[in-house]
């Protein structure tokens, strides 16, 4: 904890490090994120079906005869292949915000801080990257990364790193105002203190409201790439392969490309109310 | 004239964009591990091949000689040759725009069409059972991902509601108008829960202005407050919220084209992806953050003609 010069004023920081304190829409979020978590961390528990195991003796049945959700053209039962792919959409999306939050956040203090000609050259960055559409810049850079994993989490941090760089550094432009960040400067604490222990506590607050919506659009980004056949490689499920597969059935087996669909719009559904609670939670301070 | 410099001023800010975004699409074949040549035109490719994109690109010359050419050639319109068609790069955009233009105008239009009302109804009846509802639309539509609605629509229109088609452009007017509904409609639906929440809040704060609380108290009624005096101010707020999301509303276009089969410039980009095809995904991708440079600066200056409190000095 701080212990000079902490953050009193507007009392963010200390307010965000406190113990959560819920409203419905919070709890909302958290129960269903937390259940579609625990579905994907329990999958094995919750189905007996191999997710990848082919049985084309299989192939297209109907939900029903120990396959809840069917099974898809290539005998593999839908109900697994949606649990695991939970576990792949979940992880690789909440990682890929973990880097451009870091960056963009690093990037952003310190432009915030020290302006000049730092905070000009990386703001003119930012203009240059968001006028490239993400899903178009996201998929140019798999393309020549080449596809898989680590090619998705390169692509969205060099995409993703501008949004935390902008919140932040607005954030901080607010923040060193402060009288406790102008009594912390005149009292001659070391910038890396004054940044990292009175500043960041403060501003960090939307960025991470912001990682909330970030993760919907980077889940939104994979999937898109795994339909584009771009994503996680075969033959790890994954939701956007599992709709793209399921397309070609459309018109019989409409629940193949249906339900992973649904999995995403109720995982974004989850994330969105939690980033709408922590806005309540804020603004009812 | 305020307005002429403020549209030369505008102009003129694009420029430093535009290099930025033409190192960034420069440099995007550097970033391809190993031989870029060899790499990208996978390892059935003839070393003749592999030759011709390495002299194609200059990749044996200085990295700023590289450059220097790349710009020289875009200066001159020229985007480089597709080495799958065998034909310049800017022969195929410019056959695959029209398609992607149609979709980006009647996709924002319907976006449109959908979300201003709604918007003005939540704001105008703030706190009721219909304003929680329209409320609910972002929470749950930000999570859709837009090739998913696309194929419902399609089970939906194909299957239910056999009326527009759902593949292909048409050949004519109205054909690309009736094959252009569903693709629109997935684009505006994609669009739509981000200017809902935005437009909900603008609008709330105009209701809550000093003008709108003088009509009301004046005694107007609340259908003429909403209809002459709260209007031109939505309008305003579209502009500005379509301008801050026009770089989403066009990055959508690209797997809406592959779900509808358009031939628009992002299906080619699509294509070019899988034949390996560098130049056309490079041209495509510059292509496309110069739409978006294009529309931002128009939305920019509409907002300007729309809203006279917007600073022009």
């Amino acid at each position: 904890m701080s212990t000079a010069v902490g953050p009193v004023a507007r009392g963010r920081g200390l307010a965000a490090r406190r113990p959560l304190r819920m409203n419905a829409t919070l709890a909302a979020g958290l129960g269903l994120l937390g259940a579609l978590v625990l579905a994907a961390v329990f999958a094995p528990l919750l189905t007996s079906w191999d997710p990848i195991k082919q049985d084309l003796s299989r192939s297209l049945q109907d939900p029903g005869n120990g396959h809840l959700l069917g099974t898809d053209q290539l005998g593999r039962d839908v109900f697994a292949r949606l649990l695991y792919g939970a576990r792949t959409d979940l992880r690789v999306g909440a990682l890929a915000v973990l880097f451009p939050f870091l960056i963009g956040g690093a990037l952003g203090l310190v432009a915030g801080w020290r302006g000049g000609w730092f905070d000009l050259i990386l703001m003119r960055i930012v203009d240059i990257v968001v006028a490239i559409p993400f899903f178009v810049l996201v998929i140019a850079l798999v393309f020549v990364l080449g596809s898989g994993t680590r090619s998705i989490y390169i692509a969205i941090t060099l995409v993703g790193w501008v949004a935390y760089a902008r919140i932040v550094r607005g954030e901080v432009l607010v923040a060193k105002e402060q009288e406790y960040a102008l009594a912390a400067r005149a009292s001659g604490l070391p910038t890396s203190r004054i940044l990292l222990r009175h500043l960041l506590p403060n501003v960090v607050l939307q960025a991470f409201v912001f990682s909330m919506s970030d993760i919907v659009l980077s889940i939104l980004a994979i999937v898109t790439l795994g339909y584009l056949g771009l994503g996680v490689p075969q033959p790890t499920p994954d939701w956007g392969s599992m709709i793209q597969e399921g397309q070609a059935f459309i018109f019989t087996k409409w629940y193949l490309a249906a339900v992973p669909g649904l999995a995403v719009v109720i995982t974004g559904l989850a994330l969105a109310l939690i980033a709408d609670g922590f806005v309540h939670r804020s603004e009812r301070r | 004239m305020r307005y002429l410099a403020y549209v030369l001023r505008r102009l003129v800010a694009t420029v430093p964009v535009l290099f930025g975004v033409s190192l960034i699409v420069f440099f995007m074949i550097h970033l391809v591990p190993g031989d870029p040549a060899k790499t990208l035109l996978g390892i059935r490719a003839t070393p003749e091949a592999v030759a011709a994109l390495q002299k194609s690109f200059g990749l044996d010359k200085p990295l700023w000689e590289q450059y220097l050419d790349f710009m020289g050639r875009l200066a001159h319109g020229d985007l480089g040759r597709s080495f799958f068609y065998n034909v310049d790069a800017s022969e195929l955009v410019l056959g695959r725009l029209p398609a992607t233009l149609w979709l980006v105008v009647s996709g924002t239009v319907l976006a449109l069409l959908i979300s201003v009302p709604l918007a003005v109804l939540a704001a105008s009846r703030r706190g009721s059972a219909l304003d929680q509802a329209i409320r609910a639309v972002p929470l749950v539509g930000l999570g859709m991902p837009a090739f998913w609605v696309g194929i419902m629509l399609v089970l939906l229109f194909g299957l239910k509601l056999p009326l527009f088609p759902v593949s292909g452009f048409g050949d004519d007017v109205a054909g690309h108008l009736r094959s252009i509904v569903l693709p629109a409609l997935t684009v505006a639906l994609a669009l739509t829960p981000i200017l809902i929440r935005s437009l909900r809040t603008s609008m709330i704060a105009v209701l809550d202005s000093d003008y709108v609380v003088t009509a009301r108290a004046k005694g107007l009624t609340h259908r003429r407050i909403i209809l002459s005096h709260t209007l031109r101010n939505a309008a305003v707020s579209s502009v500005t919220v379509l301008g801050v999301n026009v770089a989403y509303l066009v990055g959508s276009t690209l797997v809406v084209e592959r779900v509808f089969a358009l031939p628009g410039i992002g299906t080619l980009m699509l294509d070019s992806i899988f034949n390996r095809d560098f130049a056309v995904v490079q041209a495509v991708t510059l292509v496309f953050a110069v739409m978006v440079v294009a529309i931002n600066l128009m939305t920019d200056l509409a907002h300007a003609a729309l809203d006279p409190r917007v600073e022009l000095s």
